[in-house]
């Protein structure tokens, strides 16, 4: 990989390490457990979080933020577990999406799920008909979240502005 | 009698009533009782790769419904429990985190006060109603049944806050299992994550980890699976004819939900069980016993 020193954002680690959960990121000393134990990166040709880890601390951040491969970790938190050097790899790159969010990249699934918790309070549109077998399957019906409540806090976070951005 | 505030999150009432079905089924033999969580929403973790600070403004909310009922909370799903487990613990320890939080909270008249537990299904079992007590409510041992566990990264994982049983050789799922009389048998990357999270992003990598699973419990001979996660569930059972028209193969291993299993311990009619509602035909595992 060839890295040009104009490419290279020296606060970004700083941004990082400020996000809650990934405080540790600057401890990375590139061992390989989390990349070695990964489920994903058994079947993925491209995704490496040892080599995400190095390249934030780098400071490559349009390179990474911009990549599809931070959207791959299934957050399965095996890599947190193992890390020798008690760095939340799963949580780094959670707090990467974040920030790629801020950027404008959010892959299509999100912005559905998103939409569907400020919709109806659920991350999945439960579709009426099931919502009436419930009762025929001997359930109680299924309790109407607060939809007040959960737009007001859609909105005291700052995601609302995020959804209505132009990606 | 033990009461838990009965948090269901998303995806059980959208695809997965069979796992709540057989829960309730199985609660009341129990003398679990169950109270209805009146509106919740989402536990949070869906969005948390979006907006961690979103994340821990919805899962507060529930924590803050069920503190107002001062009841624990119990999930079936272990996204939510470990979400919800995740959350209550930074904000009982982090005091920043936590005044961040409550100024969202206060918009919607809540304050988090951290006075409440939450526990997944498996916790509830083996934690508050013991081993023993199970044990005592079978009626019909599966003594002629060999499954495979499959416990689900959540319920697990990671260690530091979620604080149950070994994720490198959990033990609790199979003494579970081996109460209702089945034998549970032991496999190749038993802990390994079944990829269910990313089918959004990326479909091929979840098939292939599910297909290796299910290689793995094949080759061991196990007659079933046996789940505790919705999303997990999903891909060993809505997904397994898709994985074997995906990779050619052939495996018809039914997935249970672990109180699908332990109600057919316990005598209940497996029409009760719901086992109707699995993709993969129960019916050869239900001849058997």
């Amino acid at each position: 990989m060839v890295i040009k020193a104009t490419e290279i954002d020296p606060r970004f680690k700083h941004v990082v390490s400020k996000i809650p959960g990934a405080e540790k990121i600057m401890l990375c000393f590139q061992c390989g457990t989390c990349t070695a134990d990964c489920p994903i990166a058994r079947f993925s040709d491209s995704y490496r979080p040892r080599r995400l880890l190095r390249m934030t601390q780098l400071g490559l951040k349009d390179r990474v933020l911009s990549s599809d491969v931070i959207w791959l970790c299934a957050a399965c938190f095996t890599c947190v577990d193992h890390c020798p050097q008690d760095v939340e790899i799963a949580s780094v790159l959670r707090a990467l999406r974040n920030l790629a969010v801020e950027e404008g990249y959010m892959p299509i699934v999100f912005k559905e799920l998103a939409s569907n918790v400020l919709e109806t309070g659920y991350a999945y549109k439960i579709p009426e008909l099931r919502l009436r077998r419930r009762g025929e399957m001997g359930l109680p019906s299924l309790p109407k979240a607060n939809m007040e409540s959960v737009t007001k806090l859609f909105e005291v976070t700052g995601f609302s502005k995020k959804m209505e951005r132009k990606t | 009698m033990p009461k838990y505030l009965f948090f269901l999150g998303c995806v059980i009432p959208y695809r997965i009533s069979s796992y709540e079905i057989s829960t309730r089924k199985v609660a009341e033999r129990l003398g679990i009782e169950l109270v209805e969580m009146p509106d919740f929403n989402c536990c949070g973790l869906p969005l948390d790769p979006v907006s961690h600070r979103l994340m821990l403004a919805l899962a507060a909310r529930n924590l803050c419904l069920a503190e107002g009922q001062n009841m624990n909370i119990m999930t079936l799903c272990p996204g939510c429990a470990g979400t919800l487990r995740k959350v209550n613990k930074t904000l009982k320890e982090d005091k920043g985190i936590r005044e961040e939080v409550n100024g969202y909270l206060k918009e919607v008249g809540m304050e988090f006060k951290g006075t409440i537990e939450v526990k997944h299904l498996m916790q509830v079992l083996a934690e508050d109603i013991g081993f023993k007590k199970i044990k005592e409510t079978v009626r019909k041992p599966l003594s002629r049944l060999s499954v495979a566990e499959h416990n689900g990264c959540h319920v697990l994982r990671p260690v530091k806050y979620i604080g149950f049983d070994d994720p490198e050789n959990p033990t609790i799922l199979k003494n579970l299992v081996e109460l209702t009389g089945a034998k549970c048998l032991d496999y190749m990357d038993e802990t390994e994550c079944c990829g269910a999270p990313i089918i959004g992003v990326n479909d091929k990598i979840p098939l292939q980890l599910a297909r290796d699973k299910l290689s793995h419990i094949k080759e061991v001979g196990a007659q079933a699976m046996i789940t505790v996660c919705p999303f997990c569930h999903m891909m060993f059972d809505l997904n397994q004819p898709r994985i074997e028209k995906a990779f050619n193969e052939t495996f018809g291993i039914p997935a249970l939900h672990y109180p699908q299993l332990l109600g057919l311990a316990m005598g209940i009619d497996p029409e009760e069980l719901a086992l109707k509602d699995l993709r993969v035909d129960a019916s050869k595992i239900v001849s058997v016993l």
